[in-house]
């Protein structure tokens, strides 16, 4: 490859066969497995601790803090559980690495669960990756024939078991509390915290959840040894992230970019994105997959102090929600200037509601309303009024609810309101128009009605 | 032990106690407004989120303050804890907007639902509703479904406080009873429309906050205020037999669980006493029921809600259109 960029994840992407256990092993896969069996599961703690990583799901707490509260009491057994139930719109990393390189997570699974000292661990796929729970399995297959799984893994004395477990398909099932309730049988409704999983997780012992993309980023950390791999990145944002960029520009895939990579240059640069597709203008941003604020272009390539916006947690999320948005699961989605913020918004909220599960009321209740009352702008009957009462809804449901899928819900109308508001009133002035124009998400032709 | 403050006022409460029972313990009017919370029942609580209060202050050794206001169910007392709930205009705010959030969805057919008078979202409505909803759409609907022989469920009524749920997981036995689908189109249901079928299935009538679940033996017999609670009890080998009759002339209506300050049951009682013992001969009558807080039924008189000293002071000074001055102590 001729990126500029180490690539610490996706480094054998390209390769033919690499989802095929000898081929990975060819080309140095599971020799960081051997070493890490060599070392004591505490000193690998230690390296995930010094190297930084951040969960790469969308919170970016750190991983190393989060296997440290993972209580041990006597006699009771640990489990790590990988969370491949990727579900936020715009985001589809983990498919890919899981799609190409199944090995890399499955070795990060096995010195993971050494280092946590957990003997039986899970991958919780999401349900509408059927094809992609067959590839797991034929890898964990081969790795249990080749010895890298299941009793005594190269004669360290080490047992692990692997299994994958389907998702059923729903969204919420990718906050960490409803996936335990999910795994062991139940409806997927998010716990109350605390207890924390660390404490109390998966029937009841104490659990650590993480991305795919973390597990798989421990393989590398351990090769490197956490100093190094904390080099790479800018500030408290180390190492490598996958962006899965998406929306209207050129290039649209996944891309491992090191953290504190500048905004304009992830966009504009043929290396990654290669600019806005036919020629457009951009017109706004959704940095992290979809519940993250939407920024517009003179805010997404620039902070409000006026420097340039990095691919980082600090940067992204500057300014806090007033004039900043957060890096979360890195679905990058691009908007040119014919999209509609409305129209995406109302795609945004229908989704919200639909997987809402149902358990707190202000959610429950709240992302329905904002769905409807969003029609209602799409439909061109919507008054002023309405406007305000989209953002006391969704301000009534933000920090009220048990899980974070009612801010999910509700930050993405939050922020559609505080930098598009003038799109909202020319749904409200102009009914007429939008119902003239065919495809009424192009609002450059209503512009043109209003002059 | 430990020490928490709740609207200014102190009392010390055994460690992991929650704020909701602290503050029950000052007193029902400091207590937050609960729809789901049940004391009597295990992992209850958290859903509704109207029982939400701000922690000023996290504890003595870490005095941060929570950055979100937190579930008051579910979130134990930590020693020095300050806590703002009835005082706190952002919480007022906050439970408002549940409240109404709650209520779009509802039907509002109160006077025609057998819960009126006894409805606790009545009671939220009343204290923390608006006048007008802002809620212009079709509301959910559902199919009324008979539950067993003895229970109706109106789901257009149901706020899905999972109340039912813990008591069919609790105190039944083989779990029948659960909630289908999701979202805002979630519904309680019994297994495939199965009927709940074993001694104990009428008390989740007794612990829904609302009308939908109501005793098909009482349905459209007359409104809660027309009857006459009175305790009574009989023997029997089931469960204590300590029930609160509602009678009207020398017919009993309904035979209910008896149920304290804040509409919480005290000891469950079982079917044949609640369906089957409709004689006054099958009881001893021990007086007239005392039904508690919020209600306005009190042994047939409506019983004055002493509101604290301070309240009335501040209502006068607000009324001359002076500054509140910082409440300090309350009692």
């Amino acid at each position: 490859m001729l990126g500029m960029t180490k690539k610490l994840l996706l480094a054998l992407d390209h390769i033919e066969g690499i989802s095929k256990l000898d081929v990975y092993r060819q080309h140095g896969g599971y020799a960081v497995l051997q070493k890490a069996l060599k070392a004591t599961p505490e000193s690998l703690v230690e390296e995930v601790k010094k190297s930084g990583l951040r969960g790469r799901g969308g919170a970016g707490f750190p991983t190393g803090m989060k296997w440290s509260f993972l209580a041990k009491p006597e006699g009771v057994p640990r489990y790590l559980v990988c969370n491949a139930d990727e579900s936020e719109p715009g985001t589809f990393k983990d498919r890919y690495l899981m799609e190409r390189i199944p090995h890399l997570l499955i070795e990060g699974m096995i010195i993971s669960s050494f280092a946590l000292g957990a003997n039986t661990s899970y991958i919780y796929v999401r349900g509408e990756y059927y094809y992609i729970i067959k590839i797991l399995e034929k890898a964990i297959e081969e790795a249990y024939a080749a010895g890298l799984l299941g009793k005594n893994i190269l004669g360290s004395g080490y047992d692990l078991n692997l299994y994958v477990q389907p998702g059923g398909g729903a969204y919420i099932c990718g906050e960490e509390t409803a996936l335990l309730e999910s795994l062991e049988g139940k409806r997927g409704n998010p716990r109350i915290k605390p207890p924390f999983p660390a404490v109390a997780g998966l029937w009841g012992c104490p659990t650590v959840v993480n991305n795919v993309e973390t597990i798989a980023a421990v393989v590398p950390i351990i090769q490197m040894g956490g100093d190094e791999y904390a080099k790479i990145g800018i500030g408290k944002s180390t190492g490598t992230k996958l962006i899965s960029a998406s929306g209207h520009i050129n290039k649209p895939g996944v891309y491992e970019i090191e953290l504190g990579l500048p905004v304009e240059e992830f966009i504009y640069s043929e290396q990654y994105c290669g600019g806005i597709r036919n020629g457009k203008k951009m017109k706004a941003v959704v940095a992290g997959g979809s519940s993250v604020p939407i920024l517009p272009t003179e805010l997404i390539l620039k902070t409000a102090a006026g420097e340039p916006r990095l691919m980082s947690y600090e940067s992204l999320g500057d300014g806090g929600f007033a004039t900043g948005t957060m890096l979360g699961s890195g679905g990058f989605i691009v908007y040119d200037e014919d999209t509609s913020i409305v129209k995406n918004l109302f795609t945004f909220a229908r989704f919200y509601h639909h997987e809402s599960c149902g358990q707190c009321s202000p959610c429950r209740e709240g992302t329905g309303w904002m769905e409807k009352i969003l029609h209602k702008f799409i439909d061109g009957h919507a008054t002023l009024a309405d406007i305000d009462l989209l953002w006391d809804v969704q301000s009534k449901i933000e920090g009220k609810t048990i899980c974070p899928l009612g801010e999910a819900a509700a930050w993405p109308v939050a922020a559609a309101i505080r930098h598009f508001r003038h799109e909202f009133e020319a749904y409200v002035n102009n009914p007429a128009a939008i119902k003239q124009v065919k495809h009424y998400y192009r609002l450059n032709k209503l512009e043109v009605v209003n002059s | 032990m430990a020490k928490v403050t709740i609207d200014d006022i102190t009392i010390e409460v055994p460690d992991g106690t929650t704020i909701l029972e602290a503050a029950r313990m000052i007193g029902p009017h400091v207590a937050p407004p609960t729809m789901c919370y049940y004391s009597k029942l295990k992992g209850t609580g958290g859903y509704c989120r109207t029982c939400i209060v701000k922690v000023e202050q996290g504890s003595e050794k870490d005095p941060r303050p929570m950055p979100k206001p937190v579930a008051s169910c579910r979130t134990t007392v930590m020693d020095g804890m300050v806590v703002r709930n009835n005082t706190s205009p952002e919480i007022q705010e906050a439970r408002a907007g549940i409240t109404e959030l709650l209520l779009i969805n509802h039907p509002l057919d109160c006077p025609v639902c057998d819960q009126a008078g006894e409805c606790h979202l009545q009671d939220l409505a009343f204290d923390h509703g608006k006048v007008k909803t802002r809620y212009e759409f079709e509301r959910r609907t559902f199919t009324p479904q008979d539950i067993g022989d003895n229970v109706k469920l109106h789901m257009n009524r149901c706020i899905l406080c999972y109340r039912c749920v813990k008591t069919c997981d609790q105190i039944t036995d083989g779990r029948v009873h659960g909630v289908i689908n999701r979202g805002d189109h979630a519904e309680i249901s019994t297994y495939i429309s199965n009927a709940i079928d074993n001694d104990f299935s009428g008390n989740i009538i007794d612990v829904c906050p609302v009308g939908a679940l109501t005793d098909k033996t009482f349905r459209f017999k007359s409104r809660v205020w027309f009857t006459n609670p009175q305790e009574a009890h009989r023997d029997c080998d089931k469960c204590c037999g300590k029930v609160t009759l509602w009678t009207k002339g020398t017919d009993v209506l309904r035979v209910t669980a008896r149920k304290d300050a804040f509409g919480e049951v005290e000891a469950f009682i079982c079917n044949t006493c609640r369906f089957e013992k409709k004689q006054l001969s099958d009881w001893t009558i021990d007086g007239p029921r005392k039904v508690d807080h919020k209600s306005v039924i009190s042994a047939n008189h409506y019983q004055v809600k002493e509101a604290p000293k301070y309240l009335y002071d501040r209502v006068k000074l607000l009324n001359q259109g002076l500054d509140l001055p910082e409440v300090k102590d309350n009692k």
